[in-house]
């Protein structure tokens, strides 16, 4: 089987010859080099001056695209966000 | 053969007639004589699931199954090779419904010949208690890395009584090794991803990856075969080729009918006839320069699917077969005879007359019927 290959030496120029075999990814947090929210059709939007940073929105995210701020609220990383909406029903305030 | 492999995982769901691997494999578990985890499924459908996850934790992973328990793989047995998992299994081959029917044909493991599995056919106990073992080392290749299936015949084989020889526990041990997966999910060290999803730039190139894995099986095979040898006695071949080399007419058949075939071949031989047998062993991949170098001298030949395969032209193995003598072998005549389907009782008598059909087709030059059934009631 062929060695391991670096995260950015797997792109749409990558021959059949060194792609992953079975389609493995080995490596942790491969997701950040992917842009994989572009097809979104609805985005959430935090409202500053009604988030109480509860944080009960953070850990129902499909897809780790709630990011805690040092402000004690939250950011959305909208390159993985793909616009479910289960945070918007799990938001309290 | 299960207990001296010991595998690591085996997940199997009981049914006839592959219920007895299982069924003894799991009073080995009982008695601690192996120290596999045998998990004891709700189907088929969850058994090779529960061998693909266990497979891809890094475990030697193996099962049994037939007919309508393959058939409810079938989705599964896909994931697994296209995942590029090494798992074995023993198809012991029945008929698939309906009409409902436990007794042997090939209609089940040819159904699954496109799903990327190699696919190995044996004659006997002797050849599948062989083949299981060095389906190990063939499936675990780093060239390979791919499952395989084990066939054989439902009750002719699989319930008969025969005498063969056993190697001893420790060199059946030391030949299989031990599974040392390049990636495993439970190596914490390298923590990896499977099952991934793939879009329209990537997908083509893992299937042509897992293109050439299969390819590669066959050397892997050879080599592996041949390595058998020395620590048997036994070599085998891709294919078994039985007083061929001076044959005028040949068939070409798989599993256990190919030992009665012998026996009609033998009688043959016997009244001046020139009769000869392949043997198909490897049948995924398909070992198509092979086939057709071997049956380039004969004048006719019958190729013998024990499955219909409803494509109306001719049976699996005889597509493959004439589609790989086209171009390189014309004009030796080729027929299909379909047989012995749901447990149909195929004898050296019944063999006997495909040989005398050749025989006619060899003498007058000329193709009568080219898809035939044989014995079916007309």
């Amino acid at each position: 089987m062929s060695e391991i290959k670096k995260i950015e030496e797997v792109n749409e120029d990558i021959s059949w010859r060194d792609i992953t075999p079975g389609g493995i990814a080995p490596w942790a947090g491969g997701a950040e080099a992917f842009t994989t929210g572009d097809w979104r059709t609805m985005r959430p939007v935090l409202i500053e001056d009604k988030c109480t940073g509860c944080l009960l929105c953070w850990p129902t995210c499909p897809d780790t695209s709630i990011m805690p701020t040092d402000d004690g609220k939250i950011k959305y990383d909208y390159d993985h966000c793909k616009g479910c909406g289960i945070c918007v029903e799990t938001d309290r305030s | 053969m299960l207990r001296q492999i010991d595998p690591d995982v085996v997940a199997a769901f009981p049914i006839t007639p592959s219920t007895e691997v299982p069924q003894y494999f799991s009073q080995f578990v009982a008695n601690g004589q192996v120290r596999t985890e045998f998990v004891a499924v709700e189907s088929e459908h969850s058994a090779m699931s529960a061998c693909i996850g266990a497979e891809a934790a890094g475990a030697r992973t193996m099962t049994a199954t037939s007919s309508q328990g393959l058939a409810l793989m079938w989705e599964m047995l896909y994931i697994a090779a296209s995942m590029r998992l090494p798992i074995v299994m023993t198809t012991v081959n029945r008929a698939l419904s309906a009409p409902i029917n436990i007794h042997n044909d090939h209609s089940d493991a040819m159904g699954a010949r496109d799903s990327g599995w190699v696919q190995i056919y044996n004659e006997n106990n002797q050849e599948a208690y062989d083949s299981l073992i060095m389906a190990i080392r063939v499936a675990e290749h780093a060239d390979v890395q791919l499952p395989v299936m084990i066939c054989y015949d439902g009750f002719i084989t699989s319930h008969s009584v025969e005498n063969i020889m056993l190697l001893e526990d420790d060199l059946v041990k030391s030949f299989v090794g031990e599974y040392k997966p390049q990636y495993s999910l439970l190596d914490k060290e390298h923590p990896v991803s499977m099952g991934m999803f793939d879009l329209p730039a990537f997908y083509f190139e893992h299937k042509r990856q897992q293109a050439e894995a299969i390819k590669n099986a066959k050397q892997v095979l050879i080599d592996v075969q041949n390595e058998f040898a020395k620590i048997s006695g036994r070599q085998y071949g891709l294919f078994e080729e039985y007083k061929l080399d001076d044959a005028d007419i040949a068939i070409v058949i798989a599993n256990s009918t190919a030992g009665t075939a012998k026996d009609t071949v033998d009688m043959l031989r016997e009244q001046g006839v020139k009769a000869g047998l392949l043997k198909i062993r490897l049948f995924r991949p398909f070992p198509a320069d092979e086939i057709v170098k071997a049956l380039s001298h004969v004048k006719a030949v019958a190729v013998m699917d024990k499955a219909e395969g409803f494509s109306a032209a001719g049976g699996p193995i005889f597509v493959d077969v004439r589609s790989a003598m086209y171009g390189k072998a014309d004009g030796i005549k080729v027929i299909n005879y379909i047989y012995g389907l749901g447990g149909r009782d195929v004898g050296v008598y019944d063999v006997k007359r495909v040989y005398d059909h050749l025989q006619t087709i060899a003498d007058s030059g000329q193709i009568d019927n080219l898809y035939n059934y044989l014995g079916i009631r007309e």
